[in-house]
């Protein structure tokens, strides 16, 4: 035998997943989402997609490079799926630089302080959501009117007031039920359907208006195991229980729990960036009482707080829990208990 | 050869044996005997390097001819009849120098004692093929089914238990179909068909699978009630007991993807693997690593000019671009890794503690209990060593609990 043959230690197969495969898999599950912003928002939200995708990865390039001095890893594709996840969380509307200082908190304080790609502790693309919506609060929640196309692209702050409104349905919800008024007179008053939000028609940030476009999401992932169910389904169960309960106990205080899965970013939330692999539990137990960590904070918010939305805040207190999580909640061990069956 | 004491040298340079005959005799308890698979002339008796890589005492002998020892029934008419006690096969096991071929080599005359105190209640055959790839069991279950089946009838004498299970994944369902035929004749011994799942063929998982029973932490498959022998085990038992021939070969796979002719070989003790490749084809060009073993457990070979020994099921080649392995990226807490693990660990965990050197947070968090299968680094995506690291924190945690007990 002349021939030199390899030696390692077993095993000796692979099953070829890779990290960028699994990364390419989620932005193809942001597809339908991305689409559905596209024929709202028109060319203001590809703009904002384009350069929040830009940003993102021309940070991740940059820092590793000549600040952290290490090889650049940007084809993993982990950048990307943060970039459209940034987008997704903005207004079509927002003048260039913020979407930039956005993308820079989002992967440079977010992701690249704590060592990079499956060390940080929080959502990348939710630190940079937060860190703008806590800087530019009138901008972060100026929404356009949905005209497809026709929708102005409005990047100064001369004529924001025009041509956008600031009601999501939940503000709407929220302001109306400050000032006395139901619920059910609040969505007559304003020509508020569950159609119309099943269907994307309602203001909001990119990637959250389309509940349908989520779900095809949330099933190309599931059909392709890039996600477990536990996640999604803990937090969409949670909520339907506890809103389902306040509904029960006043109609006219508290709206239904379809109201809640299908406006704001819940399902947003719950199916991309809940589930995210690096800030979320490793086991299946650990994983549903995040979730239902979750849906209880982002009710309790949404209900009962100053924000009509708290989903991005409930991932990121979540998050900062799993660690906790991750020590205390262990998988079960073969023998752990005798069975006898 | 064998798990345990290595065993002790009884010939000398210049002998004549004859196959079968002893070549060199247990240990003490854990330990097995050795018999000669030739005949021919002892020519020396020195180190040589086995299929681990390290180098091993070994009988060389000069092959002349085939002459078997005269108290071998080498007629292939099956002996269904077998009247004996239970110490008597015991014996008879323990003499035949048989070991489990399921690939973990332990000696099975220790695994038919039963610790006191402790009862075994059912008889567990493993047919389930422990790797993809290999397929001597399947063949063995197909071509000496008779032989193992009156071969559990003993195992369950010598056990003193009244039911039998011989578990098969349903990817074989003419081996369920065959064996289903024969035990129609043995009321006690059922074939149970099997969900294809691998490691079920760890002895634990075969177990879980069978009798929904776990095994708990570093105890015993006698621990909930359980024996579990190889079916080429049994085969090997049907062939001491009832024809007096000791454990001298083995039904070997030898397959690849680039291989001419893949088959399986009924192969003697002690034949170099060489030799099976070439009767399967000879080394194919585009060889990358030659596996003892299958792809998952398997231990890759320096020199293929090893020996066959009792532990080896299978010989596996895989071609270049398979044998490398694939760049390691950053874990990225997809937990994978938690999922797959038929034990309930955590290899991310295990990696990490161990790349610290934490040895006795490893040891609570189970590292003692890993079977090795490697479905954690099959399945990581960022293709993490995480078996090799556990593979070392286990010698290191080993290591802690000896030192302990002295």
């Amino acid at each position: 035998m002349n021939k030199l043959i390899t030696v390692s230690p077993s095993p000796h197969a692979h099953s070829g997943e890779s990290v960028s495969k699994l990364m390419y898999g989620v932005v193809i599950a942001l597809l339908p989402a991305m689409l559905v912003s596209f024929w709202f928002f028109g060319m203001g939200a590809i703009y904002v997609t384009l350069l929040s995708v830009a940003s993102c990865v021309l940070f991740e390039f940059l820092i590793q490079k000549y600040i952290l001095k290490k090889e650049p890893r940007i084809s993993d594709g982990s950048a990307i799926v943060t970039g459209v996840l940034l987008a997704f969380n903005l207004p079509s509307s927002l003048p260039p630089f913020i979407i930039i200082v956005g993308a820079l908190v989002a992967i440079g304080i977010g992701k690249l302080t704590f060592g990079g790609l499956g060390n940080n502790p929080f959502n990348p693309a939710l630190v940079g959501r937060v860190f703008l919506l806590l800087s530019f609060p009138t901008r972060m929640t100026k929404f356009p009117k949905l005209e497809g196309f026709n929708t102005p692209v409005i990047l100064s702050d001369s004529n924001i007031s025009d041509a956008t409104t600031g009601a999501t349905p939940l503000g709407i919800i929220k302001e109306g039920l400050g000032s006395g008024e139901t619920i059910s007179s609040l969505m007559e008053k304003n020509h508020l359907g569950y159609a119309d939000f099943f269907m994307g028609n309602t203001g909001g940030s990119l990637g959250e208006i389309a509940a349908f476009a989520l779900i095809l999401g949330l099933i190309f992932m599931l059909a392709r195991k890039i996600i477990t169910w536990h996640i999604p389904v803990s937090i969409i169960g949670t909520v339907i229980i506890f809103t389902g309960i306040l509904f029960l106990a006043d109609p006219n205080q508290y709206a239904d729990p379809l109201f809640h899965i299908l406006t704001g970013g819940l399902l947003l939330g719950a199916i991309f960036m809940a589930t995210d692999y690096v800030t979320s539990p490793m086991t299946p137990v650990g994983q549903i009482i995040y979730g239902v960590g979750i849906a209880l904070i982002t009710v309790i918010i949404r209900v009962f707080g100053a924000y009509p939305e708290g989903i991005s805040f409930a991932i990121l207190i979540m998050n900062a829990f799993v660690p906790l999580i991750n020590r205390y909640i262990k998988p079960k061990r073969f023998g752990e208990e005798v069975k006898n069956g | 050869m064998h798990l345990g004491v290595p065993a002790k040298c009884l010939v000398n340079k210049g002998d004549e044996v004859k196959v079968g005959q002893l070549l060199a005799s247990a240990d003490g308890f854990v330990s097995a005997n050795i018999h000669s698979p030739f005949s021919g002339t002892v020519l020396k008796i020195d180190k040589a390097l086995d299929a681990s890589g390290y180098k091993r005492d070994a009988v060389f002998i000069g092959v002349k001819g085939d002459e078997w020892l005269s108290t071998i029934d080498t007629s292939t008419q099956l002996k269904k009849d077998c009247r004996l006690d239970p110490a008597e096969i015991i014996h008879r096991i323990n003499e035949a120098g048989i070991v489990g071929l399921g690939g973990a080599t332990f000696p099975s005359h220790v695994k038919l004692t039963i610790p006191r105190g402790k009862k075994a209640e059912y008889l567990l055959i493993n047919g389930v093929e422990c790797e993809p790839y290999l397929t001597s069991d399947h063949v063995l279950m197909l071509e000496k089914g008779e032989e193992l089946v009156v071969g559990v009838s003993i195992l369950m004498r010598a056990l003193n238990v009244e039911q039998a299970v011989i578990g098969i994944e349903n990817n074989k369902p003419d081996a369920i179909a065959h064996l289903r035929e024969i035990v129609t004749g043995f009321p006690n011994i059922s074939v149970q068909a099997l969900q294809v799942k691998y490691p079920q063929g760890g002895e634990k998982q075969l177990i879980k699978a069978v009798l929904n029973r776990e095994v708990p932490s570093g105890g015993l498959p006698v621990d909930v009630g359980a024996v579990v022998f190889n079916v080429g085990t049994a085969v090997a038992v049907y062939d001491a007991v009832q024809k007096n021939k000791p454990l001298i070969e083995r039904v070997v796979t030898i397959t690849g993807k680039s291989l001419t002719t893949p088959a399986n070989y009924r192969v003697r003790f002690g034949t170099p693997v060489s030799a099976l490749i070439e009767a399967a084809g000879g080394l194919p060009e585009d060889t990358g690593k030659v596996i003892n073993g299958g792809p998952m457990m398997g231990k890759a070979l320096a020199d293929p000019g090893v020996p066959v020994v009792k532990g080896s099921s299978g010989i596996l080649i895989l071609p270049e671009p398979e044998a490398a392995r694939r760049q390691t990226e950053p874990c990225i807490r997809c937990s994978r890794c938690v999922s797959v693990c038929p034990m309930g660990l955590e290899p991310y965990l295990l990696m990490v503690l161990g790349q610290k050197s934490l040895h006795e947070r490893m040891e609570n968090e189970k590292v003692m209990d890993c079977i090795e299968c490697g479905s954690c680094s099959y399945t990581c995506p960022s293709s993490r060593p995480l078996l090799d690291y556990i593979r070392l924190g286990k010698a290191e945690v080993g290591k802690m609990i000896r030192s302990r007990k002295k």
